[in-house]
């Protein structure tokens, strides 16, 4: 009886391996699954199971959030933090864009740079603080720096990886078609190349807000990042933990926007399959 | 003379890690205007590699292909391409993936727009001017690409495995469209294939290559009647000449899984 096979009553039909679930149930089980998560840790917290300078409450957390906000701190911390990571993330974009597309084109280009990044993107960040101080200064010169040396190197690799993944049979359509070099490189290879571009940039920018404390723990007055790191000489929990909460944040509401442009960006990209 | 293409002891030899590998030996073709000569052959026996060097794509590394006495040294607008794969323009609308193909052309603005239009219609995809290749079937994206390959009036149509991809019923289907726009706008086409019957039912004559490196194992007339009918395949006339390249095939094919077996049994040692 296949078709009794397929209509399991019951939970089980929406855990059948790779089948789709409807739209409502994909959604909720994302708002309720942190949701349940947020119960047991207030509950956790509320039957006095941890301390709370261990782990406070969500209460507390919020009425942080709350306090921050209501004082001007956090738009002040947020505005400084976004203004670095926008800055740093636009630097590295600017520049690894471009060299990574040649580096996807030109092999000599390649040649000479992949070994170089490669090797660079495994330093450590943080033991480049010292570095980044002694050559931007204090100020926010070299918050930015270390934000753009956390995603320009990674960015630049990936970029060239999409575009040397894209179907190598649409550039030799575009040599019969008459094209020249230029003309295939910005009208064939670009547009073919753009989804996947727009997809690092928006995994990239990602890692940008993960180096926001790395970036934000020397000389640094303001900033959400910084406030974390305040909060742990005076063990204010409930502030590191709504900092961190925040960004990331911050972070998901940054991937949202880069997916929902993708998606109108790219519509032709989309209604495939 | 009188061949419109013709192949003069080509080619082609790459270096895989510093060692020679012929894909493609001495290849000696003439192909007259408006022949359509299919080209079949196992599976990596150099059919690809052939119709890139007749594209401009590739170059030869012996021989010479010469085009209307004239040799071919790069890709040029009197070849049109239809790839192995689905190969368009994803961001590019149907007509925009047509249109895209004239814009080197000197023709007017008006005549480009008639242009899109007919062969919108020579591959039946009214109605889908706008779609996103995205949004199509196999079979409606090698129509794309057909048209592509045409709208510019190239004097030869080179396909590689265009329908390989494609269902059974639909490539039926696309053979005859194919031939259907063949007889109305006269071009010469070179079409390779590993179908055997997909070859002798669209050809004038058949090109069988050998494996490794690619040459040409037999030449075989297709003598059937124009138009033909699908049921054609039944026909013993037909039946005669594809049992002819199916031996020549089989024999191929033999020889290269010997090759293949000699050389692991050569690697255990
Ligand atoms: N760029 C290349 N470098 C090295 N070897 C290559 C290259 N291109 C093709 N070859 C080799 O040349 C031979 C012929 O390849 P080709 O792609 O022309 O075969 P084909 O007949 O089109 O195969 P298929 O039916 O799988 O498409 C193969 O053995 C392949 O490995
Ligand atoms: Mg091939």
């Amino acid at each position: 009886m296949p078709i009794q096979d397929q209509r399991k009553a019951g939970a089980g039909r929406y855990l059948r391996l790779r089948r789709d679930i409807p739209d409502w149930l994909f959604t909720s089980a994302g708002v309720i699954f942190p949701a349940l998560l947020i119960l047991v840790w207030w509950a956790v917290t509320e039957l006095g199971l941890v301390r709370p300078l261990f782990l406070p409450g969500p209460g507390d957390v919020l009425a942080e959030g709350v306090r921050q906000a209501r004082e001007g701190i956090l738009w002040a911390d947020a505005s400084v933090s976004i203004y670095r990571i926008l800055a740093g993330w636009l630097t590295a974009t600017v520049l690894a864009v471009p060299i990574g597309i040649l580096m996807g084109n030109f092999r000599l280009i390649e040649g000479a740079l992949e070994p170089l990044i490669s090797t660079i993107r495994y330093m450590p960040v943080v033991a480049l603080i010292p570095l980044s101080i002694l050559w931007a200064g204090i100020g926010d010169g070299q918050k930015i720096l270390i934000l753009f040396l956390g995603t320009f190197f990674q960015q630049v690799l990936m970029v060239m990886d999409n575009v040397k993944t894209i179907d190598m049979n649409l550039i030799k359509a575009g040599q019969t078609l008459g094209f020249s070099n230029r003309e295939i490189l910005v009208r064939i290879i670009l547009p073919a190349a753009a989804p996947g571009i727009w997809d690092t940039l928006r995994i990239t920018i990602g890692w940008t807000w993960t180096y926001l404390v790395v970036a934000e723990l020397v000389a640094a007055n303001e900033g959400l990042g910084r406030r974390i790191m305040d909060a742990q000489r005076y063990l204010a929990t409930e502030t590191i933990l709504f900092g961190t909460l925040f960004i990331g944040f911050l972070g998901f509401l940054t991937d949202y926007f880069f997916k929902r442009t993708g998606r109108v960006l790219f519509a032709w990209n989309r209604q495939r399959g | 003379m009188g061949a419109l293409l013709t192949l003069d002891g080509v080619g082609k030899t790459f270096d895989v890690d510093g060692k020679p590998v012929a894909a493609v030996d001495s290849v000696d073709l003439a192909i007259a205007e408006n022949e359509f000569v299919s080209i079949v052959g196992s599976s990596g026996c150099g059919k690809s590699t052939l119709l890139n060097i007749v594209g401009g794509l590739e170059e030869a590394t012996a021989g010479e292909v010469r085009i209307a006495g004239k040799p071919v040294t790069g890709p040029g607008r009197d070849r049109g391409f239809v790839f192995q794969g689905y190969s368009l323009f994803e961001w590019k609308t149907v007509a925009g993936n047509i249109r895209f193909a004239l814009e080197k052309s000197r023709l007017s603005r008006a005549e480009k727009a008639e242009r899109v239009e007919h062969f919108i219609d020579a591959v039946g995809l009214r109605g889908f001017e706008n779609a996103y290749p995205g949004q199509l079937s196999g079979g409606m994206r090698q129509r794309v690409a057909i048209a592509r390959a045409l709208v510019y009036r190239p004097r030869i149509l080179l396909m590689d495995e265009p329908f390989g991809a494609l269902d059974a019923q639909t490539r039926g289907m696309m053979q005859e469209l194919l031939l259907r726009v063949w007889g109305d706008h006269k071009v010469t086409v070179l079409f390779v294939t590993h179908d055997v019957d997909e070859a002798v039912f669209l050809a004038d004559r058949v090109v069988v290559l050998a494996s490794r490196p690619g040459r040409i194992k037999r030449e075989i007339r297709v003598p059937l009647a124009r138009p033909r009918p699908y049921d054609i395949v039944a026909d013993p006339g037909f039946v005669a000449i594809k049992r002819e390249i199916l031996s020549d095939i089989r024999e191929e094919t033999l020889k290269s899984m010997q090759l293949a077996l000699g050389s692991t049994e050569r690697s255990l040692y």
